[in-house]
């Protein structure tokens, strides 16, 4: 019989601790899948985050690093920069990446590392149970905002994608959910061109994943899709960022 | 032997890291080190290596827990503010056995403090610093060539142990210039790398990591690290003495310090009076045992430092009560004067404590 669906070699095959309808699986398997479709598993060095994803290097088959919070940009720098061959991609929540590890990526990206970030951003501290992100949306109730965000004193969320996008180092970026086929298919379109980017050593690149988290948002899956969709995506519009550009040399 | 050449403590310690292979440099700026990075932004480029400037000490020392997670010899260097900055990635190095280098070219503290050369971070090299149970390997050179020297054996040392090693000098040490026989690197049978992330061609993948949720097999984790220290401990303390047989009086000095306790020495052997010197090289594994023998016949001890007395602890655990252990410092960026140090010989023998 021939085999038309199965798990990619870059994947291994052990339980996932994610929280029933969590994506963090989905966007997992996407890049395991670009992985292998362009063949670099052999050269791949991921970096996990603190935060939900700090176990992602029992989920890869490949090298892994596990980073300190937020710093995962430098530990994939320090790895990119020792082995140019090889593919490095960090995979960081919101709480790492936009607030303990702001200096951190804007740095790399700045820089033009030849990495590949895949951001995911869920709004929330899921982890450590529910507390306001860099990324919580105006209103939103957490457990450290509970009467909603007050962009008074507690600020206004921070989009990603637009800020880096400022930055002559970066070469693409993009921002995608997995709601649906439609949008699985194009967030996996834009990993690979993410992964792609760094290979043809084009820079910087870094895809944004807008992400569920049904537990501490208080949502059933479901609802919590619709959420990504009806909420999250008119505050973080989808879409490409950059076009896929050559950084080196530029002015 | 090479020929001698006139070099800066701080240069030193660069052209050292380079003769020991090393190839990969991350660092951000601050006084009084301030020629390392700048040397490594000029030398790198000639051999091949890569000389990063970071946006931080913070930034900086992940970079270097980077490219230790990729096999290679790599370095960082800072002063103590920015030494304090690193403790997070020194405290995962250390967690996760990592070879490196870290070089602290001591000012005065706390806080901001001054710029000048201080030995008030003891403490913190040679007690944990980062979070966690945990060692570093801490070198005291005391001179240019033992700056260029060390280094080398540093790189030798996190390699065969894999664990991060710190060269604790300080502004003295790093800004002045003497004349330097330019080192070697050892022909060392240092074990491979096989648990270096360098892609999972042809075996299992590799994983760096220092998160160990169960507590049964972390314990079990800081009980392996600790057989390692306890390794080391026994294998690879260093110090010298000086007119140390006959002394009554025995100085404990190290770095800066030792060399003006050294003068200090000279002065009071010409007085008639009968005093040495201890130096531990390794603050840490700190030479307990040799102290205690090398005290043995003396009187009384001596501990003198450029902090507020932070060595001395260790001293007064390796002496272990059997003969007085007397202090004196100078902090803040002050140095002791030898004669200062001899009007305290003086005092405690006239006093006969």
């Amino acid at each position: 019989m021939r085999k038309v669906f199965g798990r990619p070699e870059a994947m291994a095959d052990v339980p996932m601790h994610y929280c029933p309808g969590c994506t963090h699986g989905i966007i997992h398997r996407l890049i395991a899948e670009v992985i292998d479709e362009l063949g670099v598993r052999e050269k791949t060095v991921g970096i996990s985050p603190v935060g939900c994803a700090v176990l992602a290097y029992d989920y890869f088959n490949c090298d892994f690093v596990e980073a300190s919070h937020g710093r995962a940009p430098a530990v994939a720098t320090g790895i990119k920069r020792t082995l140019p061959d090889s593919v490095v991609f960090c995979y960081q929540g919101d709480g790492d990446l936009a607030s303990i590890g702001m200096a951190e990526i804007v740095h790399a990206a700045t820089r033009g590392e030849k990495i590949t970030v895949i951001f995911v951003n869920n709004a929330v501290y899921g982890m450590t149970g529910g507390q306001m992100a860099p990324t919580t949306l105006p209103g939103q109730r957490t457990t450290t905002s509970p009467r909603g965000r007050d962009v008074e004193g507690a600020g206004h969320p921070i989009r990603v994608a637009e800020l880096l996008s400022t930055l002559s180092g970066v070469a693409y970026i993009s921002r995608v959910s997995v709601t649906g086929p439609t949008n699985v298919i194009k967030a996996k379109r834009a990993v690979r061109r993410a992964f792609e980017t760094q290979i043809e050593g084009k820079g910087f690149s870094l895809v944004e994943f807008l992400s569920t988290c049904p537990i501490n948002w208080g949502m059933s899956p479901l609802e919590a899709m619709k959420w990504v969709d009806e909420k999250m995506s008119l505050y973080y519009p989808l879409g490409d960022y950059t076009q896929v550009q050559e950084v080196a040399g530029n002015a | 032997m090479g020929e001698k050449v006139l070099m800066k403590g701080n240069e030193a310690i660069a052209e050292a890291a380079i003769l020991a292979g090393c190839r990969y440099f991350f660092g951000y700026p601050i006084t009084p080190q301030n020629e390392i990075p700048e040397y490594m932004s000029r030398r790198m480029p000639e051999v091949g290596g890569v000389f990063l400037q970071a946006e931080s000490e913070v930034a900086g020392s992940n970079m270097v827990y980077g490219a230790a997670c990729a096999g290679a010899r790599v370095m960082t260097t800072s002063s103590s503010p920015g030494i304090s900055l690193m403790q997070e990635a020194i405290s995962y190095m250390a967690g996760a056995e990592l070879p490196c280098v870290l070089v602290n070219i001591v000012r005065g503290g706390p806080g901001l403090g001054g710029i000048q050369g201080s030995q008030a971070d003891y403490f913190q090299a040679t007690k944990g610093g980062g979070h966690g149970d945990y060692k570093l390997i801490v070198l005291a050179p005391a001179s240019v060539q033992e700056l260029m020297d060390l280094t080398i054996t540093a790189f030798d040392l996190a390699d065969v142990y894999r664990n991060p090693v710190m060269i604790l000098g300080d502004a003295i040490l790093g800004q002045m210039m003497e004349p330097v026989i330019p080192g070697k690197r050892e022909d060392l049978d240092l074990p491979p790398k096989t648990w270096a992330t360098t892609g999972a061609k042809n075996r299992p993948k590799n994983v760096i990591t220092s998160l160990i949720l169960d507590p049964a097999k972390l314990e079990q984790h800081n009980l392996n690290l600790k057989e390692k220290y306890e390794k080391i401990a026994r294998n690879e303390v260093r110090y010298r003495t000086y007119m140390a047989e006959d002394s009554e009086t025995l100085i404990v000095a190290y770095g800066t310090c030792a060399r003006i306790a050294q003068a200090a020495i000279d002065m009071a052997r010409e007085r008639g009076l009968r005093v040495g010197l201890f130096r531990p090289i390794t603050l840490w594994p700190f030479p307990y045992d040799a102290l205690r023998q090398t005290a043995e016949d003396s009187l009384r001890v001596l501990t003198v430092e450029m902090s507020l007395g932070q060595m001395v602890e260790d001293v007064r655990l390796a002496i272990l009560g059997t003969k007085p252990v007397h202090f004196y410092g100078r902090t803040g960026g002050m140095t002791p004067t030898p004669r200062e140090i001899l009007n305290e010989i003086e005092r405690i023998v006239e006093e006969g404590i």
